[in-house]
């Protein structure tokens, strides 16, 4: 390997219930998609391990229920694994530390200065009563921020920098259209500089000029900013647009990677044929 | 050191909605000095097209090696390299050309070769000048610079792609029938395209239709069907 990765997944996973006999023997779970029939456990991610490198976009599709939400959730410590450990490299005290194993504190540190957040649902990532600016302010003081004229023309350059019009700025996301609260969030993310961002389903739902320019928006912080992105979507269209590699997810599972153009013209799973002949 | 050596290569492809697997090609070899190009002939559905994809990794090879002499890495097996090293040989060192334009959306022909600059690390003022120059080079209508490819006709959108890869200086180039669907006049100017990158110092690995096309121009001919050499520069000359 030439380079080092910036985040390294290893064995993440995550189950909602306890699990029983039937899904807890050895190494086959028996189970009915991600899901135990005898006791309803939810396996949402199982042995998910991959690399993220330096200014990369790692595309992750998958179908409706696949465990990526929750993976991306995982990572961005919304909720805890099961088990598993990440590996960030970037901040030297944390060299060889499975960062899942850290205390609140530290895993605050780190997403207040290594991580940005787009959510699928803009209501998680916006206070939706703040106004713009003050979206971006909280994400500013809980980084450590303080000087309020100082935090204020940071708001304006990076709203600015995802078309926001200057004069709807002090407005309340709720009034804002789809598209435009993704780019505040986008811009929100962005604001603490992050050296990784996760996008989840960013232009789902957007009508196509709207998703046009957010995923231009998208590829211009790769190429401007350099930031390490992983962008989630279950729309191959929107993944060959903007990742250099690729990882198909089925079932809270990984069931094949490879360079977005070898997946897209010689994927080599089942399920991935289906997906990408359904695209043709 | 070869530039590029083929060996005992083979590419299966499994559908497996039909349970059905197929050999596209199988037991290829082939090698290429420096500077050198050469020409691959055989029918339509012979594999042609699957080799050139898997040396640039948009297949997955299955058998045999590919070895590259790469200028970061030194000699490396294509078939094995991480995707992440392929990568970076698609970004500095291995370009890929044919009929199809596929690229970003919603990008200007003037963008689309500054962009295969600056992802090098060329500052912007070089790009924009290499830029023109290479949009120049191959005969691209000034006033097509700054409109989206998406409308070019198939010689506009085949010299964009050729001005794309090209600009970056590849020390290998793969080019795909470039010249299907072009007329002759069009043909030409692709020929001479060829030379000036060949007098330059690129190696090629090319796939035409009409084998006429290339005379005097490759070092050596590939025949698919036969998995042999048909013809080598300085070592037969009939014909
Ligand atoms: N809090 C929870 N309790 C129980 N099951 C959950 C919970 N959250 C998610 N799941 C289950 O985990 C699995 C993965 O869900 P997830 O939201 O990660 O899917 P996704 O890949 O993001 O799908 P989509 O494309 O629809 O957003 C699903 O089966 C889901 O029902
Ligand atoms: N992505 C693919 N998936 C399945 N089969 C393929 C794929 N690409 C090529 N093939 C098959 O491999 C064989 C060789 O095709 P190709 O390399 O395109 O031939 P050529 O370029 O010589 O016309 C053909 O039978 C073709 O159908
Ligand atoms: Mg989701
Ligand atoms: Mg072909
Ligand atoms: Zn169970």
């Amino acid at each position: 390997m030439y380079e080092e990765p910036i985040l390294r997944v290893r064995n993440l996973e995550k189950q909602f219930g306890d699990g029983c006999k039937h899904c807890m023997q050895g190494a086959i779970r028996n189970l009915e998609k991600n899901y135990c029939p005898a006791c309803g456990t939810v396996y949402a991610c199982q042995d998910i391990s991959f690399d993220l490198f330096p200014g990369e976009i790692l595309g992750i599709v998958g179908e409706s229920g696949s465990g990526k939400s929750t993976m991306m959730q995982c990572l961005y410590f919304d909720a805890d694994v099961t088990s598993g450990e990440v590996y960030i490299n970037g901040e030297p005290d944390l060299k060889d530390q499975n960062i899942f194993e850290l205390s609140r504190q530290q895993k605050r540190y780190i997403r207040n200065h290594q991580y940005g957040m787009v959510y699928q649902n803009p209501v998680h990532g916006l206070k939706m009563n703040f106004s713009s600016v003050g979206n971006i302010a909280e994400k500013l003081i809980e980084a450590g921020n303080r000087n309020v004229s100082e935090m204020e023309a940071t708001s304006k350059v990076l709203l600015e920098s995802v078309h926001i019009p200057l004069f709807r700025m002090k407005e309340e996301p709720r009034n804002f259209s789809g598209g435009m609260q993704q780019r505040v969030q986008i811009a929100k993310a962005l604001s603490n500089n992050p050296p990784i961002l996760f996008l989840d389903e960013v232009t789902t739902g957007l009508d196509l000029s709207v998703q046009a320019s957010v995923l231009d928006l998208i590829k211009r912080l790769q190429r401007e900013l350099g930031i390490s992105m992983i962008v989630v979507s279950h729309d191959l269209a929107v993944i060959r647009m903007l990742a250099d590699r690729t990882i198909v997810m089925l079932n809270g599972s990984i069931i094949e990677e490879g360079l977005t153009d070898q997946i897209l013209e010689d994927p080599q799973h089942a399920y991935t044929q289906q997906l990408v002949y359904s695209l043709l | 050191m070869p530039m590029l050596e083929v060996v005992d290569f083979g590419k299966r492809f499994t559908i497996h909605h039909l349970n059905k697997t197929m050999h596209a090609v199988e037991h290829i070899d082939f090698s290429l000095g420096r500077g050198k190009f050469i020409g691959i002939v055989g029918k339509s559905g012979s594999g042609k097209s699957t080799i050139l994809k898997s040396i640039y990794r948009t297949y997955l090879p299955d058998t045999g090696q590919i070895f590259f002499n790469s200028e970061r890495f030194g000699s490396i097996d294509l078939c094995n390299a991480s995707e992440r090293e392929i990568l970076y040989l698609r970004k500095y060192e291995i370009g890929y050309v044919s009929q199809f334009l596929n690229v970003m959306p919603r990008t200007t022909s003037r963008q689309l070769v500054e962009k295969a600059l600056l992802e090098m690390g060329t500052t912007e003022k070089v790009a924009r000048m290499e830029a023109e120059q290479a949009l120049n080079h191959f005969e691209i209508d000034q006033k097509l610079w700054d409109t989206y490819p998406n409308t070019f006709s198939g010689g506009e959108k085949l010299r964009l792609n050729i001005a794309m890869a090209t600009v970056k200086k590849p020390r290998l180039l793969l080019l795909d029938e470039p010249t299907a669907s072009l007329d002759q006049q069009s043909k030409i100017k692709v020929r001479e395209i060829i030379e000036k990158l060949k007098a330059d110092g690129t190696t090629l690995v090319g796939i035409f239709h009409d084998i006429e096309f290339m005379e005097g121009l490759c070092d050596k001919v590939f025949d698919m069907k036969t998995r042999q050499l048909i013809w080598e520069a300085g070592i037969s000359n009939e014909s």
